[in-house]
């Protein structure tokens, strides 16, 4: 069986795409991707028409894929997060079918039930064999895990590996087997390095982060959930880094041992496990080249899929076992729904990602966000989108005050208790509007532009238009 | 009490609204060094409006103002005075004279504004100030602590400064034998590396173990450090109630002199322990249990 063929035209033509199909990409590489951009060029120099583009995430380098909606090559994209500059063209109503959010855990589960199938996955690859096993832990555009991408290569129809380093078959440590790739593409570069991972993460120095990071850690040792066999996972943000690196001095001193650092790992989450914090790292993605180097040489750090990491209804998703998420927001009501699609004007910025799955599945799910961004307050009395229903977060830490959800009263005792400053979340909304003043209300127009899914496949809410001046 | 007190540039908009939150027992708005000539207008007024809109409970505001030898001091007091810092922080206070000048001028501007006194903290940072600082704390009861400040005073030694600070130790003992001479406080300079954290908890501990009150800093990122060296430890406080028990004890035994744990309890220790009791008690911190 050989599977290697010369391009990727010839990759689509054997795929046998058509018009009307649904092609597929994962969003390992990031700002540093190659292969959305050239997969989708061939199929707009091929002729088709009506593709939909479902996308684990899809990043400002992507922007080409605006020529494509342009000219009638694209008509659908559904993604887990979209960055600012995609999302902005999307806000401003450039494609007809509003864009289909879902969650990081929803997404390959509606994937594995066939309900938004797959014709033909492209699996970009940092390193392969002629046979499709790859891994993303090697190669010059090595990204660590490729987490995201599993769902994809077991329900596709067709999938298709691309890889920029084509090694002797059999590739030794493979995260992705050959029994689900039909093809193989060998191409010059896959990404830009520097796009695809950054060199380090660090923690954040602006005092407001650090201040908002201690009470993060404080909340999250008078929680009670600090004992042996803890389960952590915190973004790449700098004041979520700041936090976990409170809670590993936290964790030293009194020396607990995690069962488990959970997510998209860092740098810091690996220094976590080096220090003897956590028994293992749970990886679906790497976001820095520490994070790839762990993966690659420390047997404790092990990747899993998507899937694994969050999908659910299914039979055990990790994201079910975890005791604290640290989270961000770009704006939280006095509901706690939490919104991380939207900007201050309305525009799309990101999306859910993992936010909605491990709110959902933690014990404690925990915001960190400041009281106001620039000159408005984060805390609403409605976010413009409801990206994580307000009944899975506990907690919002802001350098203000800490405000926790009536619905976890036993909590809100604890944290009194341990004399951390305990505010409503009301009273947070008044004190940030007393100093920034109540914002005018976002101007939108009445065309949904985007469907956001919860996890547990419902439509969640919309986003609307922004008219354009 | 203040164990921290936190410099905030008066020209930014961003540290001063969020100055309430950083976790120092006091803030310094700062109006000198902090803020160029040609700021100097609009600091005074964005620091008037933080003073005004912003609750600061539970967090003392302390003004630094342009020192005696500029334009601005006058300006500075005129604008600042009518909110009512708990403290005005007077940059290079070098004699006698320099803190009875703006003493008058405070004094004129409050009969004026028909309000209560304000503190006056000279800040002292030059060869000359650390020579009269004895004077200074006592010059007018207006003057309620005395403020050290290394960087300048090292420029006028003609040393370097360096992060052990021996160049400051004469400074530094002198300042808090004469405030405490003088019955007032005494805070230590700033530990100007930001990202030193070893180097601030040493620096601070130093401090605290030379008899100041607190420590200042230049940054948000010291303050947790510096509440903690300066807040007494758990064994300190259960020390202390040990002591003032067995005080009570003695005085219903009838007895003059007691020990504990073999050592005699005389006057100063139990003045030190009831210090420590009631910097405990305004902490929310009480004696282990048992």
């Amino acid at each position: 069986m050989n599977k290697l063929v010369k391009s990727v035209r010839e990759a689509i033509t054997l795929s046998g795409l058509k018009d009307g199909m649904t092609v597929s990409f994962h969003h390992h590489l990031r700002n540093g991707d190659f292969v959305l951009n050239m997969v989708m060029e061939e199929i707009a120099q091929m002729g088709f028409k009506d593709i939909t583009v479902n996308a684990s995430s899809l990043f400002d380098v992507h922007m080409p894929l605006l020529n494509h909606i342009e000219n009638g090559v694209v008509t659908g994209v559904a993604a887990d997060y979209i960055a600012a500059g995609l999302g902005r063209a999307f806000s401003a109503g450039v494609l007809e079918k509003p864009v289909e959010f879902r969650t990081h855990g929803g997404r390959p589960r509606d994937i594995a039930l066939g309900r938004t199938p797959i014709d033909i996955a492209f699996i970009a690859a940092p390193t392969a064999d002629s046979m499709g096993n790859c891994t993303g832990k090697q190669g010059k555009s090595a990204c660590g895990s490729l987490g995201y991408a599993y769902a994809d290569a077991m329900y596709a129809d067709k999938v298709v590996v691309i890889t920029d380093n084509l090694v002797p078959y059999p590739l030794r440590d493979q995260s992705i087997t050959e029994n689900f790739v039909d093809y193989v593409v060998q191409v010059d570069a896959i990404g830009d390095p520097k796009g695809i991972v950054s060199g380090t993460t660090k923690i954040t120095r602006d005092p407001v982060g650090l201040r908002m990071a201690s009470y993060a850690a404080k909340v999250i040792e008078a929680s009670g959930l600090l004992k042996d066999g803890f389960s952590f996972q915190t973004g790449a943000g700098g004041a979520s880094l700041a936090a976990a690196k409170f809670l590993k001095d936290t964790m030293l001193q009194q020396g607990v041992q995690g069962s488990f650092g959970l997510g998209g790992i860092t740098g810091y989450m690996v220094d976590m496990l080096r220090a003897g914090c956590f028994r293992n790292l749970m990886d679906v993605q790497c976001f820095d080249l520490t994070a790839v180097e762990s993966l690659q040489n420390d047997p404790r750090h092990i990747e899993i899929s998507a899937l694994q990491y969050a999908a659910p209804g299914t039979r055990g998703a990790v994201v079910n076992n975890l005791d604290v998420v640290i989270l961000g927001a770009t704006e939280i009501d006095t509901q706690f729904n939490v919104n991380v699609h939207t900007d201050s004007n309305g525009y799309i910025m990101g999306g859910s990602g993992g936010h909605s799955d491990t709110a959902a599945g933690a014990k404690l799910a925990m915001i960190i966000a400041p009281m106001f961004r620039a000159r408005l307050p984060i805390v609403t009395d409605h976010v413009t989108c409801v990206s994580t229903p307000g009944k899975d977060i506990d907690v919002l830490v802001t350098q203000g005050g800490i405000a926790v959800n009536p619905k976890n009263a036993e909590l809100k005792e604890r944290l009194t208790a341990a004399g951390l400053p305990i505010v409503d979340i009301e009273a947070l909304k008044q004190k940030a509007e007393s100093i920034t003043g109540a914002p005018q209300k976002i101007q939108r127009g009445n065309a949904v532009v985007a469907n956001v899914f919860g996890r547990e496949g419902e439509l969640q809410d919309v986003i609307y238009n922004i008219p354009q001046r | 009490m203040r164990r921290s007190l936190l410099f905030l540039p008066g020209n930014n908009p961003n540290m001063l609204i969020n100055g309430n939150c950083l976790g120092s027992d006091a803030v310094i708005f700062d109006l000198e060094d902090a803020v160029s000539p040609a700021e100097k207008d609009a600091a005074r007024i964005l620091v008037r409006n933080t003073m005004r809109s912003m609750d600061f409970r539970g967090c003392e505001i302390i003004v630094r103002i342009n020192s005696v030898d500029t334009s601005y001091w006058k300006a500075d007091l005129e604008c600042l005075l009518p909110e009512k810092p708990q403290m005005i922080l007077l940059p290079k206070a070098s004699n006698v004279q320099d803190v009875l000048t703006v003493d008058a001028y405070m004094t004129e501007l409050e009969k004026r504004l028909q309000i209560e006194p304000v503190a006056l903290m000279p800040l002292i940072e030059t060869a000359l100030g650390v020579e009269n600082s004895f004077a200074i704390a006592s010059c007018t009861p207006r003057v309620k602590a005395l403020f050290l400040g290394a960087e300048d005073l090292t420029a006028d030694l003609q040393c370097k400064r360096t992060k052990e600070g021996r160049e400051i130790e004469y400074a530094r003992t002198r300042l808090v034998v004469a405030a405490r001479a003088a019955g007032v406080d005494v805070y230590d300079t700033p530990f100007t590396d930001v990202n030193d954290d070893e180097g601030i908890e040493v620096d601070a501990a130093l401090a605290k173990a030379l008899g100041f009150s607190g420590k200042a800093s230049i940054s948000p990122r010291h303050v947790d450090v510096i509440n903690r060296v300066f807040s007494p430890s758990q064994a300190d406080i259960d020390y202390a109630y040990e002591v003032m028990d067995a005080i009570r004890l003695a005085k219903e035994q009838g007895k003059g002199a007691i020990a504990l744990h073999g050592k005699m309890i005389d006057a100063p220790i139990v003045a030190r322990a009831e210090r420590t009791i009631r910097t405990a008690e305004e902490l929310g911190l009480d004696r282990r249990d048992g």
